[in-house]
């Protein structure tokens, strides 16, 4: 210790000199978002300036529009960058909606077992397997989707009327959107636990107690008082999730069937069995097209949506935030 | 929050659900459903995993690489996606741990000028939302640079930009948010008169930060970078992009011993499991299980060293309050 002490006060490790690197390093950090963000909608601008408003909107088969793009670039001559996106973004709506919506749901209950109903022993089990739940790869998730979950969809609740009656447009295989849905709300649920769950234990114990002490019983405090100091953190812990499955894109890409089918809900409950692609695993699997340009700008214009949707959510929870900073501990 | 577990332990002797209405021991009913609904989901993955790990995992297959065949007995093991994902683990940690420990110091410690400090905390939630695929993406930019290359395969000018350090640095970023938060909550959760005390001595803040400071909040440094590696391990993603679909190693010729396998392309277990999948290019859903289960045990092992680690911190206990 005392021969270090030297070196301490030496100018290597001075106050002013740790500063500027530990800046220059924040900077640095801060530069490398930029240029992401920069080099993302860059690279994408290609393919929306050539369709406009309409790479949004739906029109013809995106996996022949894609075919296109990816001919165009091997056969010389004018690129193509037509590209209609809609049923993949309908799809990346459905799926994140539906899971977002069941998850919300649930996590709002678990977490106020967890922290307010559950005896110690049974809080003492839940909070390690959300937190197991939460740690497990993505590409398990998926694998269990295709070989355990698919299979079941498949063979035992689609019937046979509803195979045939899609027979000519598309076929049910247990791809499908509820497969998507349900193991999606299984990857975000636990997110939204633990955040949930932390803005809940720090309610101000007084306004439950006042609660309490007027005769209202604890189920409805917990719920009136308690979840409604919390939204907070009910609103960041959202946004997390929303984010999260936005950008899922490898379990997607193993059990949401990989066609570029928008499903339609006018169809009956049928929908739900149908096949979709949400938009990042419509990156995934087109990776190996990403040497073409054309194709590039393609994939690009998609991950920048993807960029945006997650910034816009971010900017949305940020807002709501401000606006109840009254609920947040001093 | 200490007044709400102390509340906890006497629950019971405060009120049953018995003087409830109807709804809200509904309300109660669902929180027991939901609640026992997740476990069994646990339990399921974990047990299920395991059947099929034990029936088809064979030790050999940790050291046989994997082989073109036709059967499953025939296409080897998964040695290099094994090895693959430790390296993998090791380049995004060495990356990530001490820029993210860094980053959470002068958030805590520094933070002038105020506006800087404020774009930073958006900057690292900003990229704690920022999905992997976008960043796989940007990953494929700027390791294709010229600038670049050295760190991938490059042949007559153009790089390939698809590497084991490629891959390591942009999983590094996403592992970065994690150990931020995990670090400023532990030097946060430091009081302020051990810093008063310690300048009182004649430290310099330098010196606090790095003897006093850093050791105190050691297991959160270590929470935060299990953490981490738990993402880091479990993305796939990024594998897929930014470290090729071969499911051996491709080091590069002519570069010295460890380089020309970080300069390669290789595979890692995420990986494998995705290609191995029914839906991915190999077809072998036995091995796609074994690496699967190989992937969860170690998943499984971060989870208990992070618990571990919190209740070994509680115990010792740091500062009181």
């Amino acid at each position: 210790m005392e021969e270090q002490l030297p070196q301490e006060y030496g100018p290597k490790w001075s106050d002013q000199r740790v500063e500027r690197m530990l800046v220059a390093l924040v900077c640095a950090v801060v530069a490398l978002l930029l240029a992401l963000i920069v080099t993302v909608f860059v690279r994408a601008w290609p393919s929306f300036s050539h369709n406009g408003l309409a790479w949004f909107s739906s029109g013809g088969s995106v996996e022949d529009q894609l075919n296109a793009i990816s001919l165009s670039a091997q056969t010389s001559g004018e690129y193509v960058y037509t590209f209609h996106a809609w049923p993949l973004i309908w799809s990346t709506l459905l799926i994140t909606g539906g899971a977002v919506l069941i998850a919300l749901v649930s996590a709002l209950f678990i977490s106020v077992f967890i922290v307010e109903f559950a005896p110690e022993w049974m809080s003492n089990i839940l909070q390690p397997v959300i937190r197991f739940l939460a740690s497990v790869p993505s590409v398990i998730y998926g694998l269990l989707g295709v070989l355990v979950l698919v299979p079941f969809i498949g063979n035992h609740l689609v019937t046979e009327e509803q195979k045939a009656s899609v027979a000519g447009v598309i076929s049910l295989t247990g791809y499908s959107l509820v497969a998507a849905i349900l193991v999606l709300t299984i990857m975000i649920a636990p997110l939204m636990v633990s955040i949930f769950s932390d803005g809940l234990r720090a309610v101000k114990p007084g306004w439950l107690e006042g609660s309490l002490g007027l005769g209202v019983n604890r189920w409805r405090t917990t719920w009136k008082i308690g979840v409604r100091s919390a939204r907070p953190a009910i609103i960041a812990g959202t946004v997390l999730a929303v984010a999260r499955a936005i950008g899922e894109a490898v379990m997607l890409a193993m059990i949401s069937g990989s066609v570029a089918f928008a499903p339609n809900p006018a169809d009956g409950l049928i929908f739900i069995y149908e096949p979709s692609r949400p938009l990042a695993p419509t990156i995934v699997k087109n990776i190996d097209q990403l040497s073409s340009p054309p194709f590039n700008a393609t994939l690009f214009s998609i991950a920048a949506v993807l960029l945006f949707s997650a910034a816009l959510f971010s900017l949305a929870g940020w807002t709501a935030r401000r606006a109840m900073r009254k609920y947040l501990m001093p | 929050m200490l007044l709400l577990k102390d509340k906890s332990k006497e629950k019971g002797a405060v009120e049953g659900s018995a003087t409830w209405s109807l709804t809200d021991r509904i309300g109660l009913a669902i929180c027991w459903t939901l609640g026992l609904l997740f476990c069994a989901i646990a339990v399921a993955i974990v047990v299920y995993l395991m059947i099929q790990g034990v029936k088809f995992l064979r030790p050999e297959m940790l050291w046989t690489p994997a082989a073109a065949g036709f059967t499953e007995t025939e296409s080897g093991g998964f040695s290099d996606a094994f090895i693959g994902t430790m390296i993998v683990a090791t380049l995004g940690i060495a990356l990530a741990l001490p820029t993210g420990v860094a980053i959470a110091i002068w958030l805590v410690e520094y933070g002038r000028p105020a506006a800087l400090a404020r774009i930073t905390e958006s900057t690292i939630e900003a990229i704690a939302g920022i999905p992997s695929i976008v960043l796989a993406l940007f990953g494929t930019v700027i390791f294709s640079s010229t600038a670049l290359g050295f760190l991938s395969r490059t042949s007559e000018g153009v790089v390939f930009g698809r590497s084991f350090f490629a891959a390591g640095a942009m999983l590094s970023l996403v592992a970065l948010p994690l150990i931020v938060a995990s670090v400023r909550e532990g030097l946060n959760s430091i009081p302020r008169h051990v810093r008063e005390a310690s300048y009182a001595v004649g430290k310099t803040k330098a010196a606090t930060t790095r003897r006093i400071l850093l050791p105190t909040c050691r297991p959160q440094v270590a929470t935060g970078a299990m953490l981490g590696l738990g993402r880091i391990i479990g993305d796939t993603a990024i594998i897929v992009v930014l470290l090729g679909a071969t499911q051996n190693f491709a080091p590069v010729e002519g570069a010295p011993f460890p380089f020309n396998f970080l300069r390669g392309a290789g595979t890692t277990l995420t990986n494998f499991v995705y290609e191995a999948s029914p839906t991915g290019n190999l077809n072998q859903p036995q091995k796609a299980y074994a690496a699967a289960f190989v992937l969860l045990l170690m998943v499984l092992a971060l989870n208990a060293a992070v618990d571990v680690v919190h209740r070994r911190a509680r115990k010792v206990g740091t500062w009181s309050h």
